[in-house]
């Protein structure tokens, strides 16, 4: 995630120390992945040097967190730029392996079957409890849910799509085996 | 009172169904235990209707048996499994199953009255579901002047009435978006969970398979995995 642009928009509003905004991040997307304080100050430290926000003072206390940091001029612009630009609509690559196991399970001999099955067991695992979560939590972690959910279930989908296209897939990847074999 | 003792286990081994030359299940094995929350996926005619058909007393097996506990199901007479049926589960299926021509309350009230049990009693409990599926208010209304999410509210309701041993979902909110189904599947799953009765749901939706327990997954009439 771009914790750097979020870091960013946290620190709009007003000037904030780093500890509040690490607070605040994990409180809204910690879920999956908390962040480590020398992450926090080693991002405020490069927002600072490219000039999108500024050291504004030291609260009483020791240790780096207690520097107040607000955000510059170009902050504010780099900022809207992030918000305005879509997301590039693109697939994360640990969700391509599943495709890359298939064929390889294919080409090397390997039923692909049995592991298509263990992966549906696994997503719908993953799912029930998600769906556990939901049941229990606030809103954000609902929509956090939500979320995640809707790619299981397109990943589901193409699960499904593939396994009922194995034999095809098969005879497609034999094919090109025997016609490199010929080539040598 | 409404309370039906202890729940029971279902257990389907080995079916078989032909219809013609088709093959419809082949083979298929599956136990409820009691209280359980179980999908059925698989593709479409992999068997998932007919399993359900199968086990609920519907359909008579070519092969093989059901069981719930001790007794045996699916050969008795057709009166005897229809009167199986009324006791000890309940329905719900994709569209309007409900009697058009009775009010929701009704409805929900009829599995009570089928099995003879006082008038009192059955508005009382119909009150109750129709609360819990935050239909009260539309209780005289017949099916067809209520949306499809209500009136699948109200068959959930008519499902539960008469405390089932086991509850039967096909496609349960497949004619319903996915709020009005998460309503739905919220109120099916949680009352039957409070209430101990195993529910059975054919699905092809993984989000709706998630409010179960476990997935029997179908292919080609026999549980895959
Ligand atoms: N009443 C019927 N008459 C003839 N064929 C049927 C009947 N019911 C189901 N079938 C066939 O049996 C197979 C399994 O059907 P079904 O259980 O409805 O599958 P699913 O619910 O998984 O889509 C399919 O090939 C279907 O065409
Ligand atoms: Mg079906």
């Amino acid at each position: 995630m771009s914790v750097s642009r979020i870091l960013l928009g946290l620190l709009e509003p007003h000037s904030q120390h780093g500890y509040v905004l690490r607070r605040r991040y994990d409180e809204w997307f910690g879920n999956s992945r908390p962040l480590k304080s020398a992450q926090v100050y080693a991002t405020l430290g490069r927002l600072d040097r490219d000039g999108l926000i500024d050291l504004t003072g030291v609260a009483s206390g020791v240790g780096p967190d207690r520097r107040v940091y607000a955000i510059t001029e170009a902050g504010v612009g780099e900022l809207d730029r992030w918000l305005d630009e879509p997301e590039v609509p693109e697939v994360t690559s640990s969700r391509r392996v599943l495709f890359a196991k298939v064929l390889i399970a294919l080409s090397s001999g390997r039923p692909a079957e049995p592991m298509l099955d263990r992966q549906r067991h696994a997503h719908l695992d993953r799912m029930r409890e998600l769906r556990a979560q939901r049941q229990a939590g606030d809103l954000l972690t609902q929509l956090d849910a939500d979320f995640e959910m809707y790619h299981l279930d397109a990943d589901l989908k193409w699960i499904d799509g593939a396994a009922a296209r194995l034999a095809r897939l098969a005879a497609l990847v034999s094919r090109v085996d025997d016609a490199e074999k010929e080539s040598r | 009172m409404t309370t039906q003792g202890s729940k029971m286990t279902l257990q389907g081994s080995d079916l078989a169904v032909r219809f013609g030359r088709t093959v419809a299940l082949d083979g298929a094995d599956v136990t409820i235990s009691p209280g359980e929350i179980v999908a059925i996926m698989g593709p479409s005619g992999s068997g998932k209707s007919t399993l359900l058909h199968v086990l609920a007393g519907i359909l008579r097996p070519a092969h093989g048996e059901v069981r719930l506990d001790a007794q045996r199901i699916d050969n008795l007479s057709d009166s005897r499994r229809s009167s199986l049926r009324l006791r000890s589960f309940g329905f719900v299926l994709q569209f309007g199953d409900l009697v058009p021509e009775l009010s929701l309350r009704e409805n929900v009230e009829l599995p009570l009255r089928l099995l003879g049990r006082p008038r009192a009693e059955a508005r009382r409990r119909g009150a109750e579901l129709l609360g819990h599926l935050a239909v009260a208010e539309l209780a005289d209304r017949r099916p067809g002047q209520v949306s499809g999410g209500e009136a699948q509210r109200a068959a959930v309701a008519r499902a539960l009435a008469h405390k089932p041993s086991v509850i039967f979902a096909d496609e349960p909110t497949g004619a319903l978006d996915s709020v009005a189904g998460e309503v739905v599947l919220d109120a099916l799953t949680g009352l039957a969970r409070k209430e101990g009765s195993s529910v059975v749901m054919v699905t092809h939706e993984a989000r709706v398979a998630a409010y179960a327990d476990r997935t029997v997954f179908l292919r080609d009439g026999r549980v895959a995995a």
